[in-house]
């Protein structure tokens, strides 16, 4: 559904679904680079099994008008917003990377709006090396190459895609050429410049859900565990066989997490 | 600092797609040789059905071993994935049929393969897809031929018979110019030879059956897309970017973004017109795959062998190479095939169809059969077989002539071959 949020068309996935104001919503926010389609088979099934689901397009990713926001509390205040101009008084938030970064900090600034958090693939801080920035600043093809072989674990190298016939590598580089000069160093900027993690973690009054990949080099999941212990309500479960794309990689598992989580 | 490193060609050959079977530990692709896939319970199976989950639900729609395939040539051309189909021609025609369907208009090069150029001239055009044919050379007339309702341009990377080496990048530019994808058949030239993606194509398809394969056992196609071309901002194709009443009104780019093309032609595509790959095939064709970074240098070492000797001998009237100066690609064949080009292509000789009779019925260790990339060297005579039902001036326009031998040069002993070759044109020279 297309939305306007700060004057600019803002597109939020629902699989072909009108919001219900009757049933409980679950907002999907991706992570840096990316767009909805990276939460394809999640955001499927909870629209197919009684929840509306708005997995947005942060502005200047995919679908979504605007530049990219420039930090990761203004791209919480731009999630907040779309809920707000869907009518949706709140949600669940599951956020991947990036995006869960944005659901700890839409919990931490709206507790009223937030009912759960999932938070996949998470670290904090989450920092982000020279080297990658450099080159995401000059939006130099290693960037992408970082983004795509980093991003997944050893295995996603040669594949054996849980999703048959795709290429994991492939799909992720494929995204990532299509992103307009500079979002991808915006979004890695806003990660490693995110310092409000701990007040954030010390505001949140609901539950969280901390879904991490074992084999995960770009957020490791000792950083997300960490997190998690200083959380209230805050359960954790490691994926042992994956990177850091968990929906691509362990789309069932991470499935499963959410909907132990939700309750779907 | 070193930034991080993808597997080469050959690791993947060998390996993409697949880790060792969870199930069995076996280190080989296993033949899942099944039609269907037990559900867990109700709820597993609607999600299947629904593609809430990935999995394999009927093989018809994907199948392990199928998929190890798939996956194996998107890593090796760079795509987002690909669909294993029951022939090359069966891939061309989930390709379009994928993009398109009545009143829609193709723009093809006048250089292909027999069995596509009858499916784009008389087939495809009963169910109410036109087809412009081209000079693959003549930019102007891709560009002339484009028609509101054209929906891809098309060309074969290296034309058949004549070896016209198409300039991919140039063609390309004019396709996304138009807002149109082009799809290229690869079948030729093998990842090995030249990655279309990288030149600028969108779509590429291969008869699996000739190199990839390579041992001539059986029959099979692969479609990869790139996942480059945008559908949405093309604003040409609503089968991939508005609702589909035939999958819960699903809009596939919408749903999937890059995964948009490969999704329609999966679930409506090899759903609805069947034109899958067998498990047992996919099995043979993996085979073939894993040892085409050794064979494609040797399919090439062999035919610049067998042509230096073509290129003496007094019986011979024409060599269409394109690594050879007088081919009217050489230049481009340099800058886009710089690996070599192929281990295909014709030869004219002296003394019309009598000579060519005479040239094949002598060969001993050339096979003559209606083929090309086996490892075994193969001849035919295109005027009366793989182009036979194209007219005289088709023929013309695709460089054919009564004494025109089309060559695959395999895996043997190069001297073997140009003995063979050698004693065959004696043979023709007394036709």
């Amino acid at each position: 559904m297309d939305l306007v949020v700060d004057g600019k068309k803002a597109f939020a996935y629902t699989a072909a679904r009108e919001p219900d104001p009757a049933k409980p919503t679950v907002v999907f926010v991706h992570g840096a680079g990316l767009d909805h389609s990276s939460f394809l088979l999640q955001s499927r099934y909870f629209a197919y099994h009684g929840r509306n689901v708005l997995a947005v397009d942060l502005p200047g990713h995919g679908r979504s008008e605007g530049a990219p926001l420039p930090s990761i509390e203004r791209m919480a205040q731009w999630v907040l917003a779309v809920l707000k101009e869907a009518s949706i008084a709140s949600a669940s938030v599951v956020g991947h990377s990036m995006g869960s970064l944005i659901a700890l900090e839409c919990a931490a600034q709206a507790p009223a709006a937030v009912e759960r958090i999932a938070l996949i693939g998470v670290a904090y801080p989450m920092k982000v090396g020279e080297a990658f920035l450099e080159a995401a600043r000059r939006d130099d093809r290693a960037a992408f190459d970082m983004e795509t072989i980093w991003g997944h674990s050893p295995q996603g190298a040669l594949g054996a895609n849980p999703n048959p016939g795709m290429w994991m590598y492939g799909d992720a580089l494929a995204r990532l050429e299509r992103l307009a000069p500079g979002v991808l160093y915006n979004d890695l900027r806003a990660c490693n410049d995110y310092s409000g993690g701990e007040a954030a973690v010390a505001r949140v009054q609901c539950p969280a859900l901390f879904l991490l990949g074992r084999r995960d080099v770009m957020t490791p999941a000792k950083s997300g565990l960490a997190l998690c212990a200083a959380m209230r309500q805050a359960r954790s479960l490691v994926v042992e066989s994956s990177g850091h794309m968990l929906m691509a990689e362990a789309p069932d598992a991470t499935l499963d997490a959410l909907i132990g989580f939700l309750g779907a | 600092m070193a930034g991080p490193k993808y597997p080469g060609f050959d690791t993947l050959a060998l390996h993409a797609g697949q880790s060792p079977d969870p199930a069995t530990g076996a280190r080989a692709v296993p033949v899942y040789q099944t039609t269907s896939y037990v559900f867990r319970d109700t709820e597993h199976a609607a999600s299947l059905f629904n593609m809430e989950r990935a999995g394999h639900v009927y093989s018809r729609i994907s199948n392990p071993t199928v998929a190890v395939l798939e996956e194996r040539m998107a890593a090796l051309e760079g795509g987002v994935g690909a669909i294993a189909t029951a022939s090359g021609q069966a891939a061309l025609h989930l390709a379009i049929a994928t993009l398109m369907g009545a009143g829609s208009h193709v723009v093809a090069s006048g250089s292909l393969y027999g069995g596509s150029h009858n499916l784009l001239a008389y087939t495809l055009k009963r169910f109410g897809i036109e087809t412009t044919f081209v000079s693959p050379r003549d930019r102007a007339a891709w560009k002339n031929a484009i028609r509101p309702n054209t929906r891809l341009l098309f060309g074969e990377t290296l034309g058949n018979p004549g070896l016209d080496v198409l300039d991919i990048p140039a063609v390309a530019g004019i396709a996304h110019e138009a807002r149109l994808p082009l799809l290229v058949d690869s079948t030729f030239t093998t990842p090995w030879l030249m990655k279309p993606f990288e030149l600028g194509a969108d779509l590429v398809y291969h008869s699996a059956t000739k190199f990839l394969g390579g041992h001539g056992v059986a029959i099979g196609g692969v479609l990869v897309d790139s996942g480059r071309f945008d559908w949405e901002a093309s604003g040409k194709f609503e089968t991939l970017t508005a609702p589909y009443a035939g999958f819960h009104d699903m809009d596939f780019e919408e749903e999937s973004g890059t995964r948009a093309f490969l999704l329609r032609a999966r679930r409506e595509g090899l759903r609805d017109f069947g034109a899958c790959m067998a498990p047992m095939v996919a099995f043979q064709l993996l085979q073939g795959i894993e040892t085409l970074h050794l064979r494609m240098p040797r399919h090439v070492e062999n035919t610049r062998k067998v042509i230096g000797f073509l290129k003496g001998h007094p019986q011979v009237e024409s060599i269409a190479y394109p690594e050879l100066p007088e081919h009217p690609d050489h230049e481009l064949c340099r800058r886009l095939l710089p690996k070599g080009a192929g281990a295909v292509f014709s030869f004219s000789m002296k003394g019309g169809r009598p000579a060519g009779k005479a040239f094949i019925e002598a060969l001993r260790v050339f096979s003559h059969l209606a083929n090309v990339g086996d490892a075994k060297s193969l001849v035919i005579h295109p005027a009366t077989t793989t182009h036979y039902r194209m007219s005289d001036e088709d023929l013309k326009k695709a460089g054919i002539t009564a004494g025109t031998v089309r060559l695959s040069i395999g895996l043997e002993e190069a001297g073997d071959l140009i003995d063979d070759l050698d004693r065959a044109l004696k043979a023709a020279s007394r036709a």
